[in-house]
């Protein structure tokens, strides 16, 4: 850092048609002097969204440079998976996004069907959908209650999580877990729908859209929360492209671009939904954006439910689909009776069948693929590279949370302290995402 | 219990000389054991939150399943003022010393619950990145196992801390 | 899905060796064509390549060049990908930085580094990135050990995933 601080080395912010506080670069702050402070928030920070640590100079309440540094979740999940076998990878990267987990899994193991050359059957394509739209759905009120909470909308805390609740005890009843479920497999799902699920579903359809109803009377025309985010974090579309970022603050910005309808997977494209867009990029607007999604999302939940029909959830190639058929017995999860007898007393080569791909998973024939979703944060990609092994060669998550990190200096810079946390909330970064 | 005897006397400690002592030591338990109750009444966290354990955390925080019921709502974000720290996560080698220093700031007595399995043993990721159990740097009172644990594993262990506190009881 | 026919014509006029593989256009460029070859795809009204997805690298020790660097691309406006595939040798595994062309490959390019310990040029701040600044090794190469310890399980002590012999 040495030497005088020069007003030509300022970077500077966004547009001047943004206004707020993006218009304010340092030169305009009054009665600056050329004393600055730096300051470190985090990594233990309870605004800070997880372990990030931002360097930041000021000059009073003044942000003058903030430089973000992460790592501090940095678990291996890439070295790792090449370690394991192609089925068992599902569990590690299910951990990577942990808001959002079924998102990793589907783009993985869409990776994987891809490399392989299948596709999942229908009703597990449909399934897929309608649980990762009900992930997004969570993940946006955990966004929002988290985002409250920094803001000091303490209720909005409680709201989310309790809203939270009702759809983590539906994936509790369909997968087995709450979080990091690893029920989205290569070929297909772990398991159908339990009876009862499709009810409660629609119980919970029914109930959300008054709770969201609800968030919007309690934020939306807040003068509080008006203050602390209209205006707040504004960057413009051409450098958020410039800064590859995706997802709800490019959407906030005015690019229309969501990878489900753009480059739809899974069958997206027979959906009916609309894709909500504003054009101011400051933090009101990401939180407009976002809010929406959830409605939109409990949309396609809906159209979900009314296309179920019945069929396999796994494909058919013995060399592939995971052997057991899985049901819920005394002790949870686990191969269910008929199975069980079938490959013991039956048919040598279904045991046979079933040890070879348990213990040395199956083989992917070698290549690379790159498969992109739209998640909660933005564009998540995987880049699996195989061998021809039966285990994943180099598994690459291309994290939408750290790219739109980068957009941070360039939100912040100019801005109060107090705008720091709100910007940083407002990208939604989750640190596993980040560091994975 | 031997008696103290009154110094530069030889003469068998009177009846009432007795009573003294029984009431001194009683005093001082049932002290302790009112200190020990108060800490755990109102035993502050700090927040730690790493991953997806944190989730559950708040979870387990938040409305449905409520810590404010022990006491335990408000997560004090300066550990100056925290005095049970529940290590919530995978704790990598980058964060190692910043968990430390945070154990450190913190004022006696101090309790440590590791939170999940990757914060009490490195978890599913046996590798370079992680630190394989965070007893490794702090000292850990309760372990509570899970990927992630269910926010009622989470109260049990802290049911169970609490017990520990009462059976500890030490006026330090 | 996309038309993949369609956008290999295009960079076949350019890169004559595009080849397809499960749907996806791939590239092949050597390093010092590298920045020209990105420039082309993102510059080129056709092809219009204006958002860099990703940067990442495989480490194949058995073969020569050792590491690949892949930059993966993508046109908004025709609804395309692409990857560009770099090849560096063992010992000298260095690649024009992309920074100046995408702003975006700051931080991924920094990741590279610090799992491969591949160096970017002309990077304004090339450093590790999720690793403690003074780690050691490169540990997504092949020849990096997974580096876990031994786990007592069920009355014996289980080695770590990489030295079990599996």
């Amino acid at each position: 850092m040495g030497g005088p601080f020069r007003e030509r080395d300022l970077p500077q912010v966004g547009g001047e048609s943004f206004g707020g506080a993006a218009g304010t670069t340092a030169q305009a702050v009054p009665g600056r002097t050329e004393e600055t402070m730096i300051i470190n928030m985090g990594p233990q920070h309870p605004s800070t969204h997880g372990v990030l640590r931002l360097v930041l100079e000021l000059e009073g309440e003044y942000v003058i440079s903030c430089r973000p540094v992460v790592g501090y979740l940095h678990t291996g999940i890439e070295k790792n998976t090449e370690y394991r076998t192609w089925q068992q990878g599902v569990t590690f990267v299910t951990r990577a996004d942990y808001l959002s987990p079924f998102f990793n899994e589907l783009a993985y193991c869409l990776a994987v069907e891809r490399l392989l050359g299948i596709e999942a059957p229908p009703r597990a394509q449909v399934i897929r959908v309608l649980l990762c739209e009900m992930n997004r759905i969570a993940s946006h009120l955990v966004w929002l209650a988290t985002t409250g909470l920094e803001l000091g909308a303490i209720s909005m805390m409680l709201y989310g999580f309790r809203e939270r609740e009702l759809i983590l005890s539906i994936f509790e009843q369909v997968t087995g877990l709450r979080m990091n479920h690893a029920f989205i497999r290569v070929g297909g799902l772990a398991m159908d729908l339990p009876e009862g699920a499709e009810d409660r579903i629609r119980e919970f359809l029914r109930v959300m859209p008054g709770r969201i109803a609800e968030y919007e009377d309690l934020l939306t025309d807040n003068p509080v929360w008006r203050q602390r985010t209209v205006g707040v974090g504004c960057v413009s579309p051409d450098d958020l492209l410039a800064l590859g970022v995706t997802g709800p603050l490019l959407r906030a910005a005015g690019v229309p671009w969501d990878l489900r309808k753009a480059m739809p997977y899974c069958g997206y494209e027979t959906y009916d939904f609309d894709v909500p867009t504003r054009t101011e990029s400051d933090c009101f607007a990401r939180y407009v954006v976002r809010v929406e999604e959830m409605r939109q999302s409990l949309r396609i939940v809906e159209q979900c439910l009314e296309r179920l029909e019945p069929g396999p959830v796994m494909v058919e190639d013995p060399k592939v689909r995971w052997p057991a058929q899985l049901s819920v017995g005394p002790d949870g999860i686990g191969n269910s009776e008929e199975y069980v007898r079938h490959i013991m007393e039956e048919s040598m080569e279904a045991l046979i069948n079933h040890f070879k791909i348990v213990t040395q998973g199956i083989r992917v024939p070698a290549g690379e693929v790159y498969q992109a979703v739209e998640s909660p944060r933005g564009e998540l990609g995987y880049y699996v590279v195989s061998n021809g092994g039966n285990r994943p060669y180099r598994v690459h998550i291309r994290a939408p949370s750290f790219v739109n990190l980068q957009s941070v200096p360039k939100m912040v810079e100019g801005a109060l302290v107090a705008d720091v946390i709100a910007a940083v909330a407002s990208v939604d970064p989750v640190m596993g995402d980040v560091d994975r | 219990m031997p008696v103290q005897r009154v110094p530069g006397s030889a003469r068998e400690p009177t009846e009432r000389e007795l009573e003294e002592e029984v009431r001194r030591g009683v005093l001082l338990t049932t002290l302790a054991k009112a200190v020990a109750w108060a800490r755990k009444q109102s035993m502050w966290p700090a927040t730690f939150g790493l991953a997806c354990c944190a989730i559950e955390m708040m979870a387990t925080g938040a409305a449905h399943y409520d810590l404010a019921r022990w006491g335990m709502e408000i997560f004090r974000a300066s550990p100056r003022q925290a005095d049970l720290m529940i290590v919530a996560g995978r704790v990598s080698q980058k964060m190692g010393p910043v968990l430390r220093r945070i154990y450190d700031q913190m004022p006696e007595p101090k309790w440590v619950i590791s939170m999940g399995v990757c914060a009490s043993t490195g978890g599913m990721f046996n590798n370079y990145g992680l630190i394989q159990g965070v007893d490794t740097i702090v000292p850990v009172d309760i372990y509570v196992p899970g990927c992630p644990p269910r926010p009622e594993m989470l109260m049990y262990g802290i049911l169970r801390l609490h017990e520990k506190v009462m059976r500890e009881a030490r006026l330090r | 899905m996309s038309d993949v026919a369609g956008l290999l014509e295009r960079l076949r006029a350019r890169f004559p060796d595009a080849y397809e593989y499960r749907g996806e256009a791939n590239v092949v460029v050597d390093r010092e064509e590298l920045l020209d070859a990105l420039r082309h795809l993102r510059d080129e009204p056709s092809l219009s390549f204006r958002f860099l997805s990703d940067v990442s690298a495989t480490d194949w020790p058995d073969l020569d060049p050792r590491f690949w660097v892949v930059y993966h691309l993508l046109s908004m406006e025709h609804r395309w990908r692409v990857r560009v595939r770099v090849g560096l040798p063992a010992d000298d595994p260095r690649v024009p930085s992309a920074v100046a062309l995408f702003p975006t490959a700051d931080w991924l390019e920094r990741e590279v580094f610090d799992f491969f310990g591949v160096v970017f040029e002309g990077h304004p701040d090339l450093r590790r990135i999720e690793l403690p600044e003074d780690w050691e090794g490169y540990p997504l190469r092949k020849d990096a050990p997974l580096g876990g310890v031994n786990t007592w399980y069920k009355g014996a002590f289980v080695p770590p995933p990489d030295q079990r012999g599996l």
